[in-house]
């Protein structure tokens, strides 16, 4: 440090003119404030953003997943439970009888998307305020996936 | 006699309104002005019929909370000790400004009151004496609580005060070597003189090394950052007030703020002139009434004037950018200062160029007043400004500084000082 650094009173006075110009700056041109007013703005994300989850659905309205469990097995967070059952369709093998997420536990990684083999869950919905009042309501199931229009309260 | 009483009375009143008064305007300003300073909007949620107003509903949310939250209280404390210690430092960071002169004094039936509650003649005495006993309820407070980390902050507190009271009481010897008196009420009179005709006399330009080690110093006093060693929420959570919830918590963040006025007040009657307005003495005051009240009054006129233009036309620009109360709210401030400014402009009818003599009085007594308000104010921000720039000092940098810099310069300073009353 040189002299003037360890004198100490002038760089306090510097740091105080810096504040005071942040200050003075913010007050007289409020509209230049990076600040986003949260609720009653949003905040614009890329299209790449990883939001809640949702299933896919064939053109019959029927789940795309065939339950393979390649989700399940690489999500890092262990959140994903399906129970597989056989189709009716021979042409398709499996399909999920039940779909849970724990959205509590996910991590929003997007493992489960690039695991999928027939682009059955996505992370595109671009929703990512989730509001429950009950740890339950977190535990969304395939219905929910499927067909939700909540946009982020369940 | 009776007199004596009701004036006193009111001079506290006075006192009390300004201190008590300030702490929700100061806890507004800690919270918006950090918030500009860091490029937030901070507070404006909270709202009464829609109407935010930047966040200065918020203290009254504050208070309605700590008055109806739970008052918790852990076992193993010490009963009466914990109870009692939010009192003591609340009380005694309110019975400072006793002997803080708020003005010259004030002329009623040709009988002049001093303004000031009490006129010790060891005034500046009495307040270091009563402002370290503020580290009693620190103390207290750490101790009863039975936690560890509360005691580790009272104890942090107690040696921080002490380092630094030497300093502080040095710091003013200065000060008092050229006032030649302890009473406030002289040393702020000897301020309003000038030196070679044209420079004030305020301690500040007399003692200018005296005047940042006493600001130093009085930072430290009122545990303000970069001295807030009894919190530091990052080593020990909180410091000595961590058991306290409710009211008795409020008491001690009252207290920090009101001891954060009386720093002020101190700072700006020992060394800013306290109630003198430079190269303007009650005299030249008195003598140019008539055309120095008229020329305040107008200025006050053109200035809420322009304060109520600039909101009006914000009122027209963003209407409707809301859709709710919101957008009532420019046009609300712009009606007030537009009233203050009409409310200035129809006080000429009373012709205030034909002020009388009393009159005359009155106003030199309440500019003075105002002088001191306002002062009062801006060393208040200044407090705010320094603890949003300075980050906190590490525990053995603060104790080096108070040993080993501060007190050899307040050393150095009563030497040249005394040298120089004695040359002179």
């Amino acid at each position: 440090m040189s002299l003037g650094e360890r004198v100490y009173v002038g760089e306090v006075l510097r740091g105080l003119l810096i504040t005071i110009r942040h200050l003075l700056r913010n007050i007289f041109a409020m509209k230049d404030m990076p600040t986003v007013q949260y609720p009653e703005e949003k905040p614009r994300y890329s299209d790449r953003f990883r939001g809640r989850h949702r299933l896919m659905k064939r053109d019959d309205g029927s789940p795309r997943c065939v339950a393979c469990m390649m989700c399940s097995t690489a999500c890092p967070a262990d959140c994903i439970h399906i129970t597989a059952a056989e189709h009716p369709d021979p042409t398709i093998e499996k399909y999920p009888e039940r779909f849970d997420i724990d959205l509590l536990r996910c991590v929003y990684c997007g493992l489960c998307e690039e695991a999928c083999p027939c682009d059955a869950i996505r992370m595109d919905t671009g929703i990512y305020e989730i509001v429950a009042d009950a740890r339950e309501k977190f535990f969304v199931d395939k219905d929910f996936l499927l067909n939700d229009e909540t946009r982020g309260t369940l | 006699m009776m007199e004596l009483v009701v004036a006193t009375l009111l001079k506290i009143v006075f006192m009390l309104v300004l201190v008590i008064g300030l702490i929700p305007v100061l806890v507004w300003a800690e919270r918006k002005g950090s918030a500009f300073i860091q490029d937030r909007t901070g507070p404006n949620r909270a709202s009464v019929a829609g109407i935010r107003l930047g966040g200065l509903v918020h203290p009254i949310a504050d208070v309605v909370k700590l008055l109806f939250k739970e008052d918790v209280r852990p076992d193993g404390v010490h009963g009466f000790l914990y109870a009692l210690a939010p009192f003591v430092v609340f009380f005694v960071a309110l019975v400072t400004y006793a002997v803080i002169p708020f003005g010259d004094y004030l002329e009623v039936g040709g009988r002049q009151i001093p303004l000031v509650v009490a006129d010790l003649n060891v005034g500046i005495l009495y307040v270091f004496a009563i402002a370290s006993l503020g580290t009693y309820g620190i103390v207290m407070a750490g101790w009863a609580s039975n936690n560890k980390y509360a005691f580790l902050g009272a104890l942090r507190s107690t040696s921080q005060m002490i380092s630094y009271e030497i300093s502080m009481g040095l710091a003013i010897m200065g000060l008092l070597l050229i006032f030649q008196s302890l009473r406030l009420t002289e040393i702020v009179s000897g301020q309003g003189d000038l030196i070679w005709g044209f420079l004030p006399k305020w301690g500040v330009v007399i003692q200018p090394l005296g005047a940042l080690l006493f600001i130093t110093a009085i930072f430290a006093e009122t545990n303000r950052t970069p001295f807030d060693l009894p919190e530091g929420e990052s080593e020990i959570v909180a410091g000595y007030h961590l058991e306290y919830s409710s009211m008795k918590f409020a008491l001690f963040f009252m207290a920090e703020y009101a001891n954060m006025v009386i720093g002020a007040a101190l700072i700006a009657t020992l060394f800013f002139g306290g109630w003198n307005i430079p190269w303007l003495s009650r005299q030249t005051i008195t003598a140019g009434a008539d055309t120095l009240l008229p020329l305040v009054l107008g200025l006050q006129a053109v200035v809420s004037g322009v304060i109520a233009w600039l909101f009006f036309r914000r009122a027209v620009r963003e209407r409707g950018k809301f859709g709710d109360a919101r957008d009532r709210e420019p046009g609300l401030l712009g009606g007030f200062f537009a009233v203050v400014g009409a409310l200035s402009l129809a006080s000429f009818a009373l012709a205030p160029w034909r002020v009388g003599p009393a009159g005359a009085s009155l106003f030199a007594t309440l500019l003075q007043v105002g002088a001191f308000v306002g002062k009062v104010v801006f060393f208040c921000w200044f407090f705010v400004w320094v603890r949003w720039t300075l980050p906190r000092f590490r525990y053995d940098q603060l104790m080096s500084l108070g040993w080993k810099v501060m007190l050899p310069l307040a050393l150095a300073n009563l030497v040249i000082t005394a040298v120089g009353v004695a040359i002179v």
